[in-house]
């Protein structure tokens, strides 16, 4: 394959493995993926246990809110992935490096969303399979409707990820703190732990422009109704859809500024 | 000449107010090696990274190995590298990883082996297991090289390519320069302020102040120009905007 071909598989490998090399030295990092999402799953684990005998509703499916937390996580940590993956480049002052690479802007991208599926799954799926033994609470038991969870969070979360890089392009590492925070203003409007029917009638109107909501209405639909909501399902796919594309427009916009500006050789620490 | 490696036609790059480039015209040949010269802000820094791709200059084209930067740096971007002191390399990797996945971005064939040649020819060997991070500025100025090599680029540009090394790993780096571009034919373009690398290294000079270019020529041609013994004063001259004619006096 010619170096300067289209796309190249071997060059979002390549930045896969930078990331991996990084993991692989830096324990810490490693720690940090698997932590947040077990120490989380751990105290909503005992709320649970305690609300299954205190609240008729969460009696009638036991699992509801750690199912929602792991959930969430997957979105949390998705968008998480996409930024931090970039920050990186950041920290490390490598952008002007990369940029002047053959490495096309949409093969970085790629290589973002992949390892934003890596250090998600790598966070999930213990804390996933630890529940089953110490609350005996299988996310698993959602059936094929938890893929589809998983990935329209997922999608999501790699929407409001590359919303997030493009603004750090903006405004320079002074926006980082926003990787942390800004996805938690979906968290009141997404329904995770409660029926988007609670929320005042205005705020159910924004809530249902966002997929997150869809889908946790749709996991309560799986476990309360024993229903797959296949039009929630494709209903949050359409927006993530929309979504997606205009993360990626303003990443575009905000690459195009940086050329302009020479933000690319100049971001650091 | 045949056709240039690097063609730079009314190039201009305005940021807000600042006017950092300022309508230059130069072109260098295959197998040149070149300098841009100038104090602090002369506007080297934005010539090179406009000829990279990484910035879009305001007016003006810019041609690199036959591909307008502009619309087709694609194209040349494999055939091409770049080192400079304010861009690094990822502290917490080691050499070789950093070495490893810069040859893949490049799409290097054999990788391992030339891995290998580039740390026995840059004395990298000992420490291609160190993180980059630990390594001294001379070892990080040769791993840095060994990126800007890993592809055996046609042409290299380089910033400031020895700046913050001791004499002795200058003069080593320099002297590494020379090999490599008699070896194997690459057009070599640096931005500097040392005009003793500069005088060293280099064929072509062109001078810079303010954005733009005042004067051109070899070290040689610029010495006897304004009646200096070496190209540090002749730099001084230009900087302190002193005409040729009253430099020489």
């Amino acid at each position: 394959m010619s170096a300067s071909s289209v796309f190249s598989p071997r060059r979002v490998g390549a930045m896969v493995l930078r990331h991996i090399y990084l993991f692989r030295g830096s324990w810490p990092r490693a720690f940090e993926i698997v932590y947040w999402p077990i120490l989380t799953m751990v105290l909503w684990g005992f709320t649970s246990q305690f609300l299954v005998t205190n609240s008729s509703w969460v009696a009638r499916a036991g699992g509801v809110l750690i199912y929602a937390v792991l959930l969430w996580e997957v979105l949390f940590r998705g968008q998480l992935g996409v930024a931090f993956s970039f920050l990186e480049e950041m920290w490390s002052r490598n952008l002007g490096h990369l940029f002047v690479s053959p490495l096309r802007p949409y093969e970085w991208v790629l290589s973002l969303l992949a390892m934003s599926f890596i250090r998600v799954t790598l966070g999930i799926v213990p804390a996933a399979l630890l529940a089953i033994p110490l609350y005996h609470y299988s996310i698993f038991t959602l059936g094929l409707p938890l893929i589809g969870f998983f990935t329209l969070l997922l999608a999501m979360g790699w929407a409001v990820g590359l919303a997030i890089i493009a603004l750090i392009l903006r405004q320079g590492l002074g926006a980082e703190n926003l990787a942390w925070v800004a996805v938690f203003v979906l968290s009141p409007i997404s329904g995770i732990y409660y029926p988007i029917a609670i929320l005042p009638h205005w705020m159910q109107w924004i809530a249902w422009c966002f997929p997150t909501a869809y889908v946790f209405e749709g996991m309560r639909a799986v476990l309360f109704q024993n229903e797959v909501r296949l039009d929630y399902l494709l209903e949050a796919l359409a927006l993530d859809v929309v979504y997606i594309a205009i993360g990626s427009a303003i990443l575009l916009w905000s690459f195009r500024r940086a050329r302009r500006t020479g933000a690319l050789l100049q971001m650091g620490e | 000449m045949s056709e240039p490696v690097i063609e730079v036609t009314g190039l201009t790059k305005r940021f807000e107010e600042t006017l950092a480039v300022d309508h230059i015209d130069f072109a260098i040949g295959r197998g040149v090696t070149a300098a841009l010269l100038g104090g602090n802000g002369a506007g080297k820094t934005t010539t090179i990274s406009m000829l990279l791709g990484l910035l879009l200059p305001s007016e003006g084209s810019v041609r690199v190995l036959g591909a307008d930067m502009q619309r087709d740096r694609y194209r040349v971007l494999p055939r091409m590298n770049f080192s400079s002191p304010y861009v690094e390399l990822p502290h917490r990797l080691t050499v070789r990883e950093n070495l490893r996945v810069y040859g893949a971005l490049y799409g290097v064939r054999g990788v391992r082996g030339r891995i290998a040649a580039l740390a026995r020819d840059l004395q990298l060997t000992e420490f291609l297991d160190r993180k980059t991070g630990n390594l001294s500025a001379g070892q990080k100025t040769r791993v840095a090289l060994a990126k800007a090599l890993i592809n055996e680029p046609e042409l290299l540009l380089l910033d400031e390519p020895t700046v913050s090394l001791d004499p002795d790993t200058g003069d080593w780096v320099r002297g590494y320069l020379e090999t490599y571009r008699a070896r194997t034919g690459c057009t070599i373009l640096l931005a500097s302020h040392n005009m003793g690398e500069v005088e060293r290294l280099c064929s072509e000079v062109f001078m810079m102040r303010k954005g733009r270019i005042v004067d051109r020529g070899s070290p040689e041609a610029l010495i006897d120009r304004y009646g200096r013994d070496t190209l540090e004063e002749v730099f001084l001259d230009i900087a302190r905007g002193r005409p040729r004619a009253a430099a020489a006096q």
